[in-house]
């Protein structure tokens, strides 16, 4: 190796680094002058060490030039996409010490390929967009997830004072967010990297301050958490998505975040409960008509089973290939415990005859197993008026006749009324619009619909005259669709 | 009547309120505190204060003003028949809680819904008169999202869009029939002349400010609605379809799905057991790929089964694929943008890096791998510099291979 050769190789390595102390960990302007002046001075990267307040690197490079090298007078100024210069805004908050050297690198790489911040495929520009994007995150929860908490200044004003933990340089980025947000309030913000103290008008910075610095409650908080724990929706956990917007390392700071494993504890508890209070439990399907019939008179899952009144079952042949449904026994089929043997089921069963339809060869029931009352004393005595049951009432007793429907399996049920329109079907029909077609069940039966024989009994002159007619045309119907369904 | 105490009132009101999805503070027009008496900004993008255990951003106080209501919707907890325990707040108590939230950087702003009690117009006028406590008393200047109620007076709810930065009427149900079965003192025809109305003062409202430059502002985050899945019997075919009615018509900036809970006090015409959340999500992905991935919604149904439902167990975009094979696989280094957004696993994020960084190399599988998060799902539907995928595209067992059968997953999903 030649002489020359071998100083120019010692130079190299034993050449200069330049080390570059900023003013602040957040000197965005401070690194731009002094790398725009170390490229003019063609100082590659690896012999730039940077260095920032409280950082450590600062004593590996004790040894360094601090004097910056003196760009030659016709060094070209050095060019840059504006693209860069905001990432590297952003990526200088960055609490990782490598960030410096990174950016520079990246810089002094665009001089010969301007065109190479396109390129993200890079590792260079992967990991600048991959810091950028961690400040940029930084600074988003720390407008989220920042508390402030009421105290009151000697002068009587409330004054909102907020502790912190930033993971990256981003304090002062942040001060225009929360002076905009809060221009008419007293609030000073504190972090272990500083504190922000606005009093309406003038925005000054304090010296890190610590948790001990801040107050430690509001009587807000527990407002604010009752609506954290009700707004929470227990039948739809999921812990993952919240962990991944608002990691543990945040929780400690907020005071809502302390209830989150109980609430996820009490999650299962507290979605059964709900499910429960809507599901009524019945229990067991009952399997043969002689455990309904037990049931119901055992049955208080809505008020008028606790009633003073006695559960009426249905009656006729299992396999009968009509189920005759009314709403709910009355005064007399109460007393007897028969379905339809007051006037409202003799009127029923002339009817019937009218229609030949042979009621023996029927199942009768009703929707409703208990009797709805209340007692009246009239001059006759006391009295028990019919009341009628309400939705929910015959929604909670669909479980018995739908249970008896499915032991005598009929080909066709009739629904005497909308109370038993509403009991086979689960919602309310209008009689006249339902009435005089068949509604197929879901287990291929089919459903007629026709009014009770009581509203009849209540009708006098032409208007009974009409209903009687219309419910004779039903029956006949009915009765001639069973004669197709049993012969098929 | 003695009034529980404020914070029995919050919890009972805001329990009631869950069961609304959104909870969106972002795209108003942007304005903060400064020159003001009062305080609050609004910068673009909302901020999410917190995140439930349900993983749900909590941007908003979301209360409702009452949960009695003169209503029977079989779905609602708040139905006139639900024996749930009632409360109500004043305007005057709503606008309150939300300074004292929004002074300690609890909440963006407000979301007030509510039951309907006397009439919907004495309802409607409550909701207005907290959200005018907050703007003209309190120059409250955060967000404020008024639910309005399609069946009170016009000139009610277009005092609303003026206070609020965004409005919002529930279609509720996908289909006009389970509307009248579950909902049976709405109206569809009702709900949607509200919804053209507000569609239309907005859209003259923007006219306005452009050309005056102080005329007032209405509702300018737009209006949002709300579709509960799974507590009637739409398929996703059925609801895909009318979302995208909906968008044309009405100019709406979002909708939501929000798969039926069980709520307690539950109607016995509802199913008891809840749709898969999953569903959810699958609808929410298939209004993303008609709003950002140039997807009609013809070709979301395509990606449907017979029955007209999205599978479950993988996303519609991959479903789509699979089923249209014979358009991959699309070169990384020339496809278009449309093209490179219909393969699986390629988002719109990564499809930009793509574009931008295939002026420079000639992009290999590996640099690929970089840019978006499974390889294992773009590799059979893309060409690269040094990959292939040959027969691979045509594998009848590809879906097996990209989404192994994971029973476990969904039950996590579920639980």
């Amino acid at each position: 190796m030649s002489a020359p050769a071998q100083d120019r190789l010692a130079h190299v390595k034993l050449g200069t680094y330049y080390v570059v102390p900023l003013a602040e960990s957040d000197d965005f302007e401070g690194w731009r002058d002094q790398a725009r002046r170390l490229l003019m001075a063609d100082a590659p990267p690896d012999r730039v060490a940077w260095t920032e307040p409280g950082g450590s690197a600062g004593d590996l490079f004790t040894h360094g030039d601090r004097r910056l090298p003196t760009p030659p007078d016709d060094a070209p100024q050095p060019r840059v996409s504006r693209r860069f210069m905001d990432i590297a805004k952003t990526v200088i908050l960055h609490s990782d010490p490598e960030r410096f050297f990174i950016l520079y690198r990246t810089l002094w790489r665009l001089q010969t390929r301007p065109r190479l911040i396109e390129d993200a495929a890079d590792g260079d520009i992967r990991k600048l967009a991959d810091m950028a994007r961690a400040v940029r995150r930084d600074i988003h929860k720390m407008r989220a997830f920042l508390r402030f908490r009421e105290t009151k200044d000697e002068d009587g004003t409330e004054h909102y004072i907020a502790w912190f933990e930033p993971f990256h340089h981003i304090l002062r980025h942040n001060a225009g967010f929360f002076v905009r947000r809060f221009a008419n309030m007293r609030w000073s913000i504190l972090t272990p990297r500083g504190a922000l103290h606005w009093d309406g008008e003038v925005l000054r910075e304090g010296p890190s301050a610590t948790r001990a610095d801040a107050p430690t409650g509001d009587d807000a908080e527990e407002l604010w958490r009752g609506y954290y724990a009700s707004i929470f929706n227990p039948a739809r956990l999921k812990i993952g998505a919240m962990m991944k917007e608002m990691p543990r390392k945040y929780w400690k700071n907020m005071p809502e975040a302390q209830m989150i494993p109980e609430l996820v504890a009490g999650a299962q508890a507290r979605e059964a409960t709900m499910v429960k209070a809507g599901e009524i439990d019945m229990g067991e399907r009952p399997e043969t008509l002689v455990a309904i019939e037990k049931a119901i008179h055992a049955c208080a899952r809505c008020p008028i089973g606790e009633l003073d009144n006695t559960a009426v079952m249905g009656e006729g042949p299992r396999g009968a290939p009509l189920m005759i449904v009314g709403e709910q026994p009355g005064d007399q089929e109460d007393r007897q415990g028969r379905p339809f043997v007051g006037p409202a089921g003799q009127l029923l069963d002339v009817h019937l005859e009218k229609a030949g339809i042979d009621r023996a060869t029927a199942y009768v029931t009703n929707t409703v197993k208990h009797f709805k009352f209340t007692a009246k004393t009239t001059q006759r005595g006391k009295r028990r008026i019919h009341q009628s049951p309400k939705a929910k009432e015959i929604d909670i007793c669909r479980w018995w006749v739908e249970s008896e429907r499915a032991i005598v399996r009929p080909k066709l049920v009739l629904a005497l009324g909308a109370s038993a329109a509403r009991g086979m079907l689960g919602k309310t029909v209008s009689i006249t619009k339902a009435r005089g077609v068949a509604h197929p069940l879901d287990d291929g039966s089919e459903l007629w619909v026709t009014a009770h024989p009581s509203y009849l009994l209540r009708l006098d002159g032409a208007a009974r005259e009409e209903q009687q007619r219309l419910f004779d045309a039903d029956l006949a119907a009915v009765a001639k669709r069973l004669s197709e369904l049993t012969d098929a | 009547m003695a009034q529980k105490p404020i914070l029995d009132r919050l919890k009972i009101l805001a329990d009631a309120a869950k069961y609304d999805a959104s909870c969106a503070s972002s795209g108003t027009s942007k304005r903060d505190s400064r020159g003001g008496k009062g305080i609050g900004s609004t910068e673009g993008m909302g901020i999410c204060h917190a995140y439930a255990p349900d993983g749900r951003c909590i941007s908003l106080l979301k209360v409702l003003m009452t949960n009695h209501c003169i209503f029977d919707c079989h779905y609602c907890i708040n139905r006139k028949s639900s024996n749930v325990e009632r409360a109500r707040f004043t305007p005057q108590e709503v606008a309150d809680l939300t300074i004292a939230f929004y002074k300690r950087n609890y909440i963006e702003g407000l979301f007030l819904s509510s039951g309907i009690v006397k009439s919907s117009d004495h309802t409607m006028e409550q909701l207005v008169e907290a959200a005018r406590i907050l703007r003209e008393e309190h120059d409250f200047r955060g967000y404020i999202h008024l639910k309005t109620i399609p069946e009170a007076d016009p000139e009610i709810i277009h005092r609303a869009g003026l206070y609020a930065d965004r409005v919002s009427i529930n279609v509720e149900l996908p289909t006009d029939a389970g509307l009248n079965r579950l909902a049976p003192d709405k109206n569809a025809g009702q709900i949607d002349g509200a919804m053209g109305r507000m569609g239309s003062d907005i859209t003259e409202a923007v006219d306005a400010r452009k050309r005056f430059r102080h005329a007032p502002r209405f509702a300018p985050a737009g209006q949002s609605t709300q579709m509960i899945v799974g507590a009637d019997g739409a398929s996703d075919t059925d609801i895909v379809t009318r979302a995208s009615s909906l968008y044309g018509r009405h100019a709406l900036r979002r909708i939501y799905y929000s798969a039926f809970s069980p709520i307690p006090d539950a109607s016995a015409v509802l199913p008891l057991k809840r749709p898969p959340l999953i569903r959810e999500h699958r609808l929410y992905q298939s209004d993303w790929l008609m709003r950002f991935y140039g997807y009609s919604p013809q070709e979301v149904g395509q990606a449907a089964g017979a029955d007209g439902m999205l599978p479950l167990d993988i996303d519609p975009k991959l479903a789509w694929a699979l089923k249209f094979r014979e358009e991959f696989p699309v070169d990384v280094n020339r496809a278009s943008r449309e093209m490179l957004l219909r393969v699986p696993g390629l988002g719109t994020r990564a499809v930009g890096q793509i574009l931008s960084a295939r002026r420079h190399r000639r992009l290999r599988l590996d640099d690929v791998a970089k840019m978006t998060v499974s390889l294992t799902k773009v590799r059979p539907f893309l060409v690269a510099a040094d990959w292939r995928p040959t027969l691979l595209t045509d594998r009848a067992d590809l879906k097996t291979l990209i989404a192994p059968p994971q029973d476990r997953q969904l039950e996590l999903f579920a639980a």
